[in-house]
This record gives structure tokens, C-alpha cells and sequence, in this order.
């Protein structure tokens, strides 16, 4: 199989690659440059790139460079901003993974000639076989699962993507790269959101980018005014840190964002609680056939949430997921990943918290 | 030059007997390479390459200049090579003032849709401030030659104070720059455009007092530039110029065969084809084409799997492609910039490579086009 691996100079995909190259497969790197500015580590940096080209050096395969930073802007950048603007919490990962790796990388790929698209994600596609749907599942490591940022992969995705190491722990991925020698056995994971530097940190990042605003805290229940916030456009709903206790001693949790009246609703972890979230119709994708209403699921609320369960309702063109038990609210802007309640590592698709 | 590479270990500043064998190979490359350039061997700085000459040439003149307090501007065409255009950026922003550069303005001067410098704007960009005109001999993307005499004209008319610097460093394999750049003070050119090693360069300087050193230590080459002479890539220099200069007539006809060949075919073979400059302006070696509604970073990748290998624009440091600013100089718009790509053509070219290149090419662009 002639596959394309993006390599982001990390050492999952490296050991993706030299994965691949170890099969038989005629394997080609590339690397994305995804942003112009400035970035300490991620995708973005000319060192994650030359690591990137020294593991494809090392394995004897091509290597290119792509330069994909004005999509970027536009489908990563630019939106993740926007959603911060109205005060909702975007996940850029997801959607980098939407519009850039599996979609105009693919589509690249394919046009080259490629049968495949491998990324070093732990997650695991497990091929369809006799016209049965391609199965996403979660990666061997719990710790490292990243099935939750793949959760938007339909079968047109998952018909030509490999996930070399998903079956992997991340300690064996390690093991492997120091075996092959590969400069990036010992590197860190990265952390946080690539595209902007940890000495900068969200709140300069966005500063630059759009005005933040002062915003008052309200005690949901009592209507006590509790101080304020400096900038209500990095709040989170479900947040805590940064809130104060309330007058009774207890821990407050960001119920609400009014970006209109710039007022932000806290009350106690009982009081923001939430049986359902609603998701915004039209960012439902399904790995294989829409849920039929009712179905029991399992959903993940963040990239290493703990999954709960939960039934999907279809609910008049306002599809919502009913949890369980009572969960800590939901962000408008996170992605619900939902699982296969009779077979919890199997994705079935997500969407985007209305 | 492989005895100086493997054999003469001696530092050429030394004063033993391998040291002044080391030293006279230096001193018969610098009379070689002045009389194939017109100058005088004096005036001869050699240097680690084209991108050094040109640093040494922009940032040394402004620095001499600098001393005597006056305000500061370099004029040069929009379309440099990034070794001139980068250092007078820096400097003007203040990140040369190590070398005494203070305040500076950079006029880059707009080129016409075949990129060529407009000698009005030119004239009009310059003033009693100007310390430093920099016109490039032939430009690297796309190939097209630059009016130098009538620059020179229009320079010391107008700014007599100015420097004139070309960087003929893609020129120098066909044409003799002893007739070309007579009437400039600096001439940059490197060794591996004219096949030799990479790594190797002079820059021409026709006055001592034309600028400060940038690189401080030893005080090698006339206190111009310090640093131990890479013997074995002067001499390669030397020798690559030499043959250059021996077979250039030749050459310059026979290249342009193959280039024509070469522009020919693919204009047949591939609908949408556009050459970015007419070809009568151009050096032989370059043959730039646009593939409308085609990736050229995905045209590459299947070039270079097809086994030729061709380039676009310029890499950034991470190595992706930057939409070329010598296109976006000469008016195209930046997604047809980003069609384009540069075919090479030199001494080991031959016409079966040609043809080889014309069906892995249209094969590549019907592949991408689906």
C-alpha cells in the first residue's frame, strides 16, 4: 500500500511511520505548516520540523513540507477566536483534525496517488470487512486515547486512514523510537493548543486578537452579585478556577456566559449541574449511520473526560444527549463525543454542545 | 581542488612552508577569479558564498557609512534575492546597530510584469541619503535579466554618493561580468552556481574605503572579512569560474536549446500553460512556468517521485514553500503564484532529460488536474 504519514515531529507519528515502513508499505512523510506565528512546540515549529525530517532521514522515506497556514487561519485560527469572542469554548484540535489532516490532507493524498492517510493518533480503525462499516475505537493506552479528537471521522475518512500505533501503549511507543534511535523517543508530549506559545498563554493570545470584556458575577440561585471577572471571553462554563467560594464557604462553578448582558452565572456543583445537553444539529457526523432516537450511549465531554452514560434523543431537530446521572455542565462549543454503550470503545460519531 | 581538501591541512595565514603552498593556491584563485571578473586582485573578498557577499555588500557599506553620521537609505528592486532584501529589512529595523546602523529606509523598487526594475521608479527612489543601490544581474526565480548599464547611468547621475552593488551570482555561468558590472563597486557572485563547491564565494570590492568588515578576528582578506580562507573552495571557485568563462558561449547556446525544448514541449503537451517571463529576457538556465488550477507543492511531490526535480519560489526555514515574492513583485496574483514552478537547466543537462521531463510533467499536471 503506497500511504502518506503525517508526521508531526513527535514521536507517535514517527514510530507511525517507521510502523508502516516496518509492514512493507511504500511510505511518505510530510509535515504541515500550519502557522505563521510564533510557537514553542505542536505542529508549528521549524524544530518539530526538522525532527520530523531527520525521523523520515532515519527510516529512509520522503519527506515534504506542506504549507497549509492560510486554511489554517481560516478553518482553525480564525474560528477558534470567533467561538472565544462568543464566549463558548471551541476545541481547535478537532477541528484541525476536521477541515485540515483528514480533509485537505487526505483529499491531498488521494490526488497524489496515495491509498491511505496514516497519523500517529492512539486511536484504532478496525476495517470493515464483506461491505461491514470501518470501526473507530479508542487506542490501547487509556491515558493516551485520542479516539475523542477523531470523533467527527465519517466512513469516507475512515475508509483510507491508519492508525499505526493506536494498539500501542505510549510507554511502548517510546520503547520503540529509543530502539530505532529516533531523536524523538525522549521529546514531551505536547501539550495544550499548538498555535500559541506557553509563555504567551490564552489570555495574551486572544487579547491580541479580539477585545475582552469585564464581566459580573452573579450567584445563579441568591441573584448575589459576587465581584467580577476580568475578561468574560476566557470563562468556561463548568469552570471553577478563578471563582471565589460563596458566601456559605462552597465552591462555585460557572453555570453560564451571557456575552450580551457580560455577566457570568456561578452557583455550587449541585446547583450547575445538568441531566442533558443539547447539540447543535448541524454538527452531527457519525462514523457510520445516524443513532436511531434513544440509543443508549456513552459520552465523553473533553479529550480525557471520564465517559458517562447517556441517551441520545433526536428531540424535533434540537438532538440532545440525556446523561445518567448529573454532570457538570457542558460548554456551548465542546465536542460531545458519543461511544457504543454495549461496546464502549467503538465511536459512533459527536457533535458540538449548542 | 581536492589536494587542498585532502591533502594541504595548512592554515594559508601561516609561515611555513604548507602554509605558503596553501597560500599561493589562495593567491593564484584570487588573480584568476579577478581577471575573469575585471578587477583588480585586491579587490577581491573572498567569502563563504553568495549570501554572505550579499550581507557584506548591503550591511558593510551602510556600516562604513554610518560613521560619518549621515541618515541612511538603500534602494533595490522588489525582486532580490532574500540575501539583500533580508539584511536591509533588519537593518532598518534596528538590528544592525552593532555595526553602527542606526535609522534607514529601504525603498524596494517595483519591477514591471517580465521583472525588470522600472529605471523611473529607480531614479525617483533615489536622493543625496542614498548609500547603497542594489540591482540584482539576472534574477534566480525566474531568470530575467536586469538593465545594469542603464542602472549604473541613471545612479551616478542622479546619487554619485551611492554604491552600486549587483548580485550576479546566477549570471555569472553565461555571461562575462569583466563587461557587465564594470560599472559597479560591489559584485557578488558564489561557486556552486557556476558547478563548484557549495560553501564558496567572493565578493568584489573596487574601493578599501567601500565598507566595514561585519566579522571581526584574524583580519583576513584585507581586514574586509576574517576567518580562516577555505582553501580547497577558493580554489574550486576559482576553477568552476574558469570554466564557466572558457565554455559560457557555448554553453548559453546549447542551454537554451534544451530550455526552449524544454518551454516548448510543456506549452504543447500541457493546456494552461504560461511562461512567467518572456523568454528573450531571460538567462538560458531558467525555464519558470505556471500550471493554472495546479498545486505546486503537489506537482512537486509527484515530480520529484517521477525523478525530476524542480522547485518553486523559495523555502522558509521550516522548508514549506512561501508564495514567491518575485511573482507577487511582478503583479501575479498569490494563488496563481502558487501554480508556478522553476525548472532548472545547467552543464549536465542533456536532451533525453528534456523529454523525460516533458512527460513526467504533463502526466503529473493531468494527474492532478483528475
Amino acid at each position: 500500500m503506497k500511504v502518506l504519514v503525517a508526521m508531526s515531529g513527535g514521536v507517535d507519528s514517527s514510530v507511525a511511520a517507521a510502523r508502516l515502513v516496518a509492514d512493507g508499505h511504500e511510505v511518505v512523510g510530510a509535515t504541515l505548516k500550519l502557522w505563521g506565528g510564533s510557537s514553542d512546540s505542536g505542529c508549528c515549529s521549524v524544530a518539530d520540523v526538522d525532527d520530523a525530517r531527520r525521523a523520515a532521514q532515519q527510516l529512509a522515506i520522503a519527506h515534504y513540507v506542506f504549507d497549509m497556514t492560510e486554511a489554517f487561519d481560516d478553518s482553525v485560527v480564525g474560528p477558534y477566536v470567533a467561538a472565544h469572542a462568543a464566549a463558548r469554548t471551541p476545541n481547535p484540535c478537532i477541528e484541525c483534525n476536521r477541515h485540515i489532516k483528514f480533509d485537505r490532507l487526505l483529499d491531498r493524498a488521494v490526488r497524489l496517488g496515495f491509498d491511505a492517510l496514516a497519523t500517529g493518533h492512539h486511536a484504532r480503525v478496525l476495517r470493515g470487512a464483506g461491505g461491514r462499516p470501518h470501526q473507530l475505537r479508542r487506542g490501547a493506552d487509556p491515558d493516551k486515547d485520542q479516539s475523542y479528537v477523531l470523533s467527527m471521522l465519517g466512513q469516507r475518512q475512515l475508509a483510507r486512514v491508519v492508525l499505526p500505533i493506536g494498539g500501542m501503549t505510549k510507554a511502548a511507543v517510546r520503547a520503540e523510537a529509543a530502539a530505532l534511535g529516533l531523536r524523538t523517543a525522549s521529546k514531551p508530549d505536547s501539550q495544550d493548543v499548538c498555535f500559541i506559545r506557553s509563555d504567551e498563554g490564552r489570555a495574551r493570545f486572544l487579547g491580541g486578537r479580539l477585545a475582552l470584556h469585564r464581566a459580573s458575577v452573579v450567584d445563579s440561585t441568591s441573584g448575589d452579585d459576587l465581584g467580577s471577572v476580568e475578561a468574560l471571553e476566557l470563562v468556561t462554563v463548568g469552570q471553577r478556577r478563578g471563582f471565589a467560594p460563596g458566601p456559605d464557604g462552597r465552591r462555585r462553578y460557572v453555570a453560564s456566559v451571557d456575552p450580551v448582558a457580560r455577566r457570568v452565572m456561578v452557583g455550587t456543583a449541585e446547583q450547575v449541574a445538568t441531566l442533558a445537553v443539547e447539540l447543535d444539529p448541524g454538527s452531527l457526523s457519525w462514523t457510520d449511520a445516524p443513532l436511531r432516537d434513544g440509543a443508549p450511549v456513552i459520552a465523553q465531554l473533553s479529550a480525557h473526560g471520564r465517559p458517562a452514560t447517556a441517551t441520545f434523543w433526536w428531540g424535533d431537530g434540537r438532538p440532545r444527549v440525556h446523561f445518567g446521572t448529573p454532570t457538570r455542565p457542558v460548554a456551548p462549543g465542546q465536542t460531545v463525543a458519543l461511544y457504543d454503550a454495549s461496546d464502549p470503545d467503538s465511536v459512533l460519531g459527536s457533535g458540538i454542545a449548542a | 581542488m581536492a589536494p587542498f581538501a585532502a591533502v594541504t591541512f595548512a592554515n594559508a595565514s601561516g609561515s611555513h612552508a604548507a602554509a605558503r603552498a596553501a597560500r599561493r593556491a589562495v593567491e593564484e584563485a584570487r588573480e584568476l577569479v579577478a581577471s575573469l571578473l575585471g578587477a583588480a586582485p585586491s579587490e577581491v573578498v573572498f567569502t563563504s558564498g553568495g549570501t554572505e557577499s550579499d550581507n557584506l555588500a548591503v550591511l558593510g557599506t551602510l556600516a562604513e557609512r554610518a560613521r560619518h553620521g549621515t541618515p541612511l537609505a538603500i534602494a533595490c528592486s522588489s525582486i532580490q534575492h532574500a540575501a539583500v532584501l533580508e539584511p536591509a529589512r533588519a537593518a532598518s529595523r534596528g538590528l544592525a546597530q552593532v555595526h553602527g546602523i542606526g535609522a534607514l529606509r529601504v525603498d524596494e523598487v517595483a519591477v514591471s510584469t517580465a521583472g525588470v526594475i522600472d529605471l523611473d521608479a529607480l531614479e525617483d527612489a533615489l536622493g543625496d541619503d542614498t548609500a547603497l543601490v542594489s540591482v540584482m544581474h539576472a534574477n534566480n526565480e525566474v531568470g530575467t535579466l536586469q538593465p545594469l548599464a542603464e542602472v549604473a547611468r541613471r545612479v551616478r547621475a542622479r546619487a554619485p554618493r551611492a554604491a552600486l552593488h549587483t548580485d550576479a551570482v546566477q549570471a555569472a555561468k553565461y555571461i562575462d561580468l569583466a563587461t557587465t558590472t564594470a560599472g559597479f563597486d560591489l559584485v557578488s557572485i558564489s561557486a556552486h552556481k557556476l558547478g563548484g563547491p557549495k560553501g564558496a564565494g567572493a565578493l568584489v570590492v573596487r574601493a578599501p574605503s567601500l565598507l566595514a568588515p561585519l566579522q571581526h578576528g584574524g583580519g583576513q582578506e584585507h581586514e574586509r572579512r576574517s576567518g580562516t580562507h577555505d582553501v580547497a573552495g577558493i580554489v574550486g571557485l576559482a576553477t568552476a569560474l574558469a570554466v564557466a568563462a572558457k565554455t559560457a558561449g557555448d554553453e548559453r547556446v546549447r542551454v537554451a536549446e534544451l530550455r526552449d525544448r524544454l518551454a516548448d514541449g510543456l506549452l504543447a503537451a500541457v493546456p494552461g500553460t504560461v511562461e512567467s517571463a518572456p523568454r528573450d529576457e531571460v538567462l538560458p538556465s531558467h525555464c519558470h512556468l505556471r500550471f493554472a488550477g495546479v498545486d505546486q507543492e503537489e506537482l512537486l511531490v509527484l515530480l520529484d517521485r517521477g525523478g525530476v526535480y524542480a522547485s518553486a519560489g523559495s523555502s522558509c526555514a521550516s522548508g514549506a514553500l512561501e508564495p514567491s515574492h518575485v511573482l507577487l513583485a511582478m503583479g501575479v496574483a498569490p494563488a496563481e503564484a502558487r501554480t508556478a514552478v522553476r525548472f532548472s537547466l545547467g552543464y549536465t543537462t542533456v536532451p533525453g532529460e528534456i523529454d523525460l521531463a516533458v512527460r513526467v510533467v504533463a502526466d503529473a499536471v493531468g494527474a492532478l488536474r483528475g
